[in-house]
């Protein structure tokens, strides 16, 4: 009889593992983190079933680990989102993401008539609220809210 | 490393604000000299704004600076399909400070990012308006002797008029208590009153006047404009509520002042121009001084 092949994703080494996010966000995640652009071994999982979230993601970065400020910055796509740091194979950290006091270069701004949708200018928010997410544009001082959150 | 720009109300403290309006007072003794003897001001208008500019010109034309700039856009390189940061970065070069007006909002506090001279945000879209705010605050202390626990009466147009949205936010500084007076369709947006709320400071709405006009220390006249309804009939019904004549000003206090932004349009009566309490043209010559004190100010001259 013939052994189930099962594909197995390698725990790693030394690095980071990011738990918790939502299945629809993976790539953005990445995008955020510019995971895309790194030599690093990365393997990620996704539409991994999840009592909290539904669908979540999972990625491991081998080799890397993130200032709190750089993983922060994830906060808008994924509020849930655990760290787990890794050192020879044993988790020695756990972080969770918190959203940060700005967002710079994320998000865009949902008023049409704002500079930042007109001109080649770096978005900057302040967050004026945490819980449900409300961004007040550095420029138009306009507020864009959670539900018109579009990230770049 | 210049000081500092104007693009929002909100950049300069209390004390700030009450430096400006001092120096007002100033310019308004000594309206003309030659301070600006020796500076170009760049004035760029991306959009008309006749009654902005012209006070803007003479209160620098009156300090011996002299202006370049441009009235609309079609008379600029944005017809050309320049961006705004090149403009900037060119007109940067030729003078001692910038007074922009543009339709986009946002535009200036870009602009002030990227010039190396001393902003000033002439106008961003519906967004900030400075000069305007200070020199409504500087009439409001010259007419009332004072700025602190006064009852301003905001009439017309609270939801899109930015002019009373930043007066409001700065009056709010010297705990003021509001009276806004507007059409259900264009009341003060809820982000405002919430905004009042967290200061503890109070205000009413309603949607006449005439009843409660006796208390006002201010009225601040704003237009109510057609093209804001969605529904014309509404418009219709009350376009003549909102209008401002002599006789509803019968057993309004002695030193109560009318203010409006201007252009008005017939939202205060024509009959009203000759009571003592009209103030809107004096508000406007006003608004000459206070230019004066806020270029100097940035140019660090006063």
């Amino acid at each position: 009889m013939k052994e189930a092949k099962q594909m197995s994703v390698s725990a790693i080494q030394d690095g980071t593992v990011i738990d918790h996010v939502p299945a629809s966000n993976l790539f953005k995640v990445i995008q955020i983190l510019g995971l895309d652009r790194i030599e690093n071994q990365i393997t990620f999982g996704t539409n991994l079933e999840s009592e909290k979230l539904g669908r979540k993601a999972i990625i491991k970065i081998s080799g890397l680990f993130f200032e709190d400020e750089d993983i922060n910055r994830i906060a808008l796509v994924a509020p849930d989102a655990k760290l787990n740091i890794i050192k020879d194979y044993e988790v020695v950290e756990k972080k969770v993401v918190e959203v940060p006091d700005t967002i710079v270069g994320i998000a865009r701004c949902m008023n049409p008539k704002c500079i930042t949708n007109f001109e080649t200018v770096t978005t900057r928010f302040r967050v004026v609220s945490k819980k449900n997410v409300a961004l007040k544009c550095h420029y138009c001082e306009k507020i864009t809210t959670q539900e018109n959150l579009e990230i770049f | 490393m210049k000081s500092k720009d104007l693009v929002s109300i909100d950049d300069f403290s209390t004390e700030e604000i009450l430096r400006i309006l001092d120096l007002t007072e100033e310019f308004e003794k000594q309206p003309v000299s030659k301070l600006l003897d020796g500076k170009v001001i760049a004035t760029l208008f991306f959009e008309p704004s006749t009654r902005t500019r012209l006070s803007f010109e003479s209160a620098i034309n009156r300090l011996g600076g002299k202006i370049i700039g441009f009235t609309d856009a079609s008379s600029s390189s944005v017809v050309k399909g320049e961006t705004l940061k090149d403009t900037i970065l060119t007109v940067n070069n030729y003078c001692d400070l910038i007074v922009m007006r543009h339709p986009i909002e946002g535009s200036a506090r870009f602009a002030s990012e990227i010039a190396t001279v001393p902003v000033i945000n002439a106008g961003d879209g519906a967004n900030q308006h400075p000069s305007q705010t200070l020199l409504d605050l500087y009439s409001i202390r010259k007419t009332q002797g004072r700025l602190d626990g006064l009852n301003i009466f905001m009439v017309g147009d609270l939801k899109y008029g930015r002019t009373v949205h930043s007066l409001m936010m700065a009056m709010s500084r010297w705990n003021a208590t509001f009276n806004f007076i507007s059409p259900e369709e264009l009341k003060m947006p809820d982000e405002f009153k919430l905004y009042l709320d967290n200061l503890g400071l109070k205000y009413y709405e309603h949607i006449d006047f005439t009843d409660i006009i006796s208390k006002a220390d201010i009225i601040y006249m704003t237009r109510v404009q057609k093209e804001r309804f969605s529904d014309p009939i509404e418009y219709e019904k009350v376009k003549n509520v909102y209008v401002l004549r002599n006789s509803m000003l019968k057993n309004t206090k002695p030193g109560m002042r009318i203010l409006h932004p201007l252009p008005r349009v017939n939202e205060i009566h024509q009959d009203v121009d000759v009571n003592p309490k009209a103030y809107y043209f004096e508000q406007a010559l006003n608004g000459v001084y206070t230019r004066q004190a806020i270029v100097c100010s940035l140019l660090g001259i006063k």
